[in-house]
């Protein structure tokens, strides 16, 4: 395999003044699969959208078998032989059309083609891309009634019908089944022996020990670390992604209160492993692992969004099962979910608005507003978290990402609660507003039991008392947060699947 | 540069009700007759119907909602309050409160369609719109409903409007000057404040508009997004209802015929509201001056004898204009802002 199938070389890209790709050198090998990870924001979309024609590069070359590639559109790289399977599978199916039409659509809306639909001929071709592919099905089905796994292969059929020469799936795993997952590999493997350049991004270790014949990181839009020399270091792949810079921040393990939040037997999902564990008052537990491990999932069943499959919750003692966020919020659990623009900033609104929006109900009287009091609560709270703006009145949309962050976290400490869970909070947000909401967040930490998801070790470093480990939605390790080995955090997160594989038989 | 900003800033937040007083400074000048107390209550009166039903239509466009049946609701109280006074001789009273109740059960009707069974705003209400359309015709085989008409059943509808009915819809207030101030006029201001305080005051308020901006943040803050939703769609049915009534005491029959335009009159209302003080989302006060906005334009042009078949064309220009002003400007402005 001497000859590069993609060859990257000093790859830039910058929105506005923040540099989100820097100096990328990336090789591509024909009938090879590369492992792209990096944790959010670390640049790997921006990679593919570069190498899919959605956006352009500043600097740098992309050489295709030695001929320089420069898509400026989607249509343009499809030419030249990149094609891109992305992680919304419906983007790549039209559910309401047959197998067999989604298996030829390219043909179908290629300007040569016929006016009439000779359906008996789409068939048959299609049944040879199927065949070739290892999917045994009625190719004449609508797309609609087939399972995930299926529809995720078809697309990847679709794209493989287009003669591709590097092939880029974009976390084509992320919703598939361990079963499922297993027949989208065998597919892999012989796309393999078609020297077809592989390049998959993913978070599943599983999935990557499955398949990967070489792992590149990226974190802060740089590539971190190449593992090429089998066996693959998996527990090097993941430090390089996730860093670990020991953090300046000390923390000074507080004393535990009584237990507010107990989970026993609790599986976050119906065939996953039980899950047991006890918050305490004037603890700050941080969860951590990679995406899709199930932190998400743990946040929403706690704040009523979503139910368990089995198991109990015990919240002071008392059963607790919240069937929405309102009940939640009424027994004093309080969720800040991640991804603030879609699940947190009201972008109508203004910082007071969005500050007091959970308690409008106690700073109302007779539910007519008190605006005197708002104002006065939003300015406190402004002031205590190190908003940065001209006043409570700025539009939301007119502040930073950091100080964004600040207000959707900050309108939960707006009142005491017994359990407060964070998702995310440090998401998109510069070290000195994740400086500002960590201290603030250990400040108030005495009068509640607090529990923190994030995907970055570092983060877990700086605020919490004590670190779990989430790997495949079970908790897979405990290390209280003085003189931590953070080696041994890490392999838990890279988790170690032939030997759970072994307990669960 | 910020200078280039505050024009542009003053131009949208101001720019309509500069337009607007423009207008009225330019009819009072050339529309002799235009300026003067009774003119202006002619206008405040030839509004008050779309009026009220445009503040309903704003509470569901609040919730990211749309009421396309708001028209027929009020066309539909329009033929229940008639039925209900000609043929089943009831009184006023019972009259008034079984069309709000129906326009209530409407608006729930909509909103369980659009809650529970997941149909698309605009559908739900399509369907709705068209179902009525066709029920109010039901009971009357199609024809229109007054005093001493003849039933199907061949016997003669005794009823009558009383006067106390039709008072709601003809009685004009002294106010300084003799029978100035219609009843619809004051109903008008009356929902108008109310609509205003529910919006803008209360907690209620506060979270539909959450509710409209990012429904699942929303949900997330715990605000119970169905509900609301629901209300919505409740306010926008009774206040289509109570504009049936009026237009039904103005009548002073059941006309079969009127209310077309009601629908498009009172969106477009809601719609132009939006420009007003650089809002840019739907606003009970914005509403009322649209729909006032509406009034003054047709009524100067009116007396300026422009002919009456030029007013759907007139009142489409305007809601295109204050569409351009809402849309365009402040989604420059947001941008700019970065």
């Amino acid at each position: 395999m001497s000859k590069i199938a993609c060859k990257i070389r000093n790859l830039e890209k910058s929105f506005g003044p923040n540099k989100v790709l820097r100096s990328i050198d990336l090789d591509l090998f024909p009938g090879e699969v590369t492992v792209l990870m990096g944790a959010n924001g670390a640049g790997k979309s921006t990679l593919v959208k570069i190498l899919c024609g959605v956006h352009q590069s500043d600097n740098g070359t992309i050489n295709l078998f030695g001929k320089l590639f420069k898509p400026r559109r989607p249509a343009e790289a499809f030419q030249a032989g990149v094609v891109t399977v992305h992680q919304a599978i419906n983007d790549g199916v039209v559910p309401d059309l047959s197998v067999a039409s989604n298996l030829m659509l390219d043909k179908l809306t290629n300007n040569k083609a016929g006016f009439f639909i000779a359906e008996g001929v789409i068939r048959s071709e299609a049944k040879k891309i199927a065949d070739t592919m290892g999917l045994s099905l009625d190719v004449s089905l609508p797309v609609s009634e087939l399972g995930v796994a299926d529809r995720q292969l078809i697309a990847i059929a679709r794209a493989m019908a287009r003669n591709p020469k590097v092939l880029i799936l974009d976390e084509p795993t992320s919703s598939l089944s361990a079963k499922e997952a297993d027949r989208l590999f065998q597919v892999l493997d012989r796309l393999r022996n078609t020297d077809v350049a592989i390049l998959y991004i993913s978070h599943r270790m599983s999935d990557i020990r499955e398949i990967a014949d070489k792992i590149i990181c990226m974190r802060d839009g740089s590539i971190s670390g190449t593992f090429s020399t089998k066996p693959l270091d998996y527990e090097g792949a993941v430090t390089a992604m996730l860093g670990h810079k020991m953090t300046e921040v000390d923390v000074k393990i507080a004393k535990k209160g009584e237990e507010i939040l107990n989970l026993s037997n609790l599986a976050l999902s119906d065939q996953s492993p039980r899950i047991n564990l006890s918050v305490s008052k004037n603890e700050v537990v941080a969860i951590t692992g990679l995406l899709g491990s199930g932190k998400t999932k743990l946040a929403s069943i706690l704040f009523g969004v979503r139910k368990q499959a089995h198991g109990t919750i015990h919240l002071n003692g008392q059963p607790f099962s919240p069937s929405s966020p309102r009940e939640a919020i009424k027994a004093g659990v309080y969720m800040s979910p991640k991804d603030r623009a879609s699940n947190a900033v009201i972008s109508d609104f203004d910082i007071e608005k969005n500050l007091t929006l959970p308690f409008l109900h106690s700073y109302s009287w007779l539910s007519m507003l008190r605006f005197k009091l708002l104002r006065k609560l939003a300015k406190d709270k402004i002031e205590d978290m190190g908003v940065i703006c001209q006043s409570e009145g700025d539009e939301i949309e007119t502040l930073s990402g950091g100080n964004q962050q600040k207000v959707v976290v900050g309108r939960w400490l707006m009142q005491s609660c017994n359990l407060l869970v964070l998702d995310e909070p440090f998401q998109g947000v510069d070290i000195k507003a994740r400086r500002d909401i960590g201290d603030y967040i250990r400040q108030t930490a005495g009068s509640r039991a607090t529990i923190v998801l994030v995907a970055e070790l570092d983060e877990a470093l700086e605020i919490a008392d004590r670190i779990l480990v989430m790997n495949e939605k079970s908790l897979v390790g405990e290390h209280v947060n003085d003189n931590v080995n953070v080696n041994e955090i890490l392999v838990d997160i890279a988790g170690n699947n032939q030997l759970l594989e072994q307990v669960s038989k | 540069m910020s200078n280039n900003f505050s024009i542009r800033n003053l131009s949208i937040k101001y720019g309509f009700l500069v337009l607007l007083l423009v207008l009225i400074i330019f009819f009072s000048i050339f529309a002799s007759g235009f300026a003067g107390p009774r003119s202006a209550v002619f206008i405040f009166q030839s509004v008050a119907i779309t009026g009220i039903l445009a503040l309903g239509v704003t509470c569901t466009l609040v919730v990211d909602g749309f009421d396309l049946s708001i028209g027929s609701v009020a066309t539909s109280s329009l033929m229940m309050s008639a039925y209900m006074l000609v043929i089943l001789e009831q009184n006023a009273f019972v009259a008034v409160v079984a069309c709000l109740l129906m326009g209530a059960f409407v608006g729930l009707l909509n909103g369980l369609l659009i809650v529970k069974m997941k149909v698309p705003d605009l559908l739900a209400t399509l369907g709705m719109m068209f179902l009525l359309i066709g029920l109010q015709r039901v009971p009357t085989e199609g024809r229109s409903i007054a005093t001493g008409m003849r039933l199907p059943s061949g016997e003669v509808a005794d009823g009558i409007f009383p006067g106390s009915f039709l008072w709601i819809g003809r009685h004009r207030f002294d106010f300084f000057l003799e029978n100035l101030i219609p009843v619809p006029v004051i109903i008008f201001l009356v929902v108008a404040v109310l609509v205003w305080i529910f919006l803008e005051l209360t907690r209620h308020g506060r979270l539909m508009y959450a509710i409209g901006s990012n429904e699942r943040a929303a949900s997330l803050a715990g605000a119970n997004v169905n509900l609301y939703k629901i209300l919505a769609y409740v306010i926008s049915g009774v206040t289509a209802s109570i504009g049936g009534i009026l237009l039904s005491a103005r009548l002073g029959r059941g006309d079969i015929a009127s209310g077309n335009n009601l629908l498009l009159d009172s969106v477009a209302a809601a719609l132009i509201g939006f420009a007003v003080l650089g809002a840019a989302k739907p606003n009970a006060l914005g509403t009322a001056i649209g729909a006032l906005f509406v009034g003054i334009l047709l009524q100067g042009l009116t007396m300026m004898n422009a002919p009456y078949y030029t007013q759907d064309f007139v009142k489409g220009g305007v809601l295109v204009i204050a569409l351009v002003f809402t849309f365009a400007l402040t989604s420059r402005s947001r941008k700019g802002g970065h």
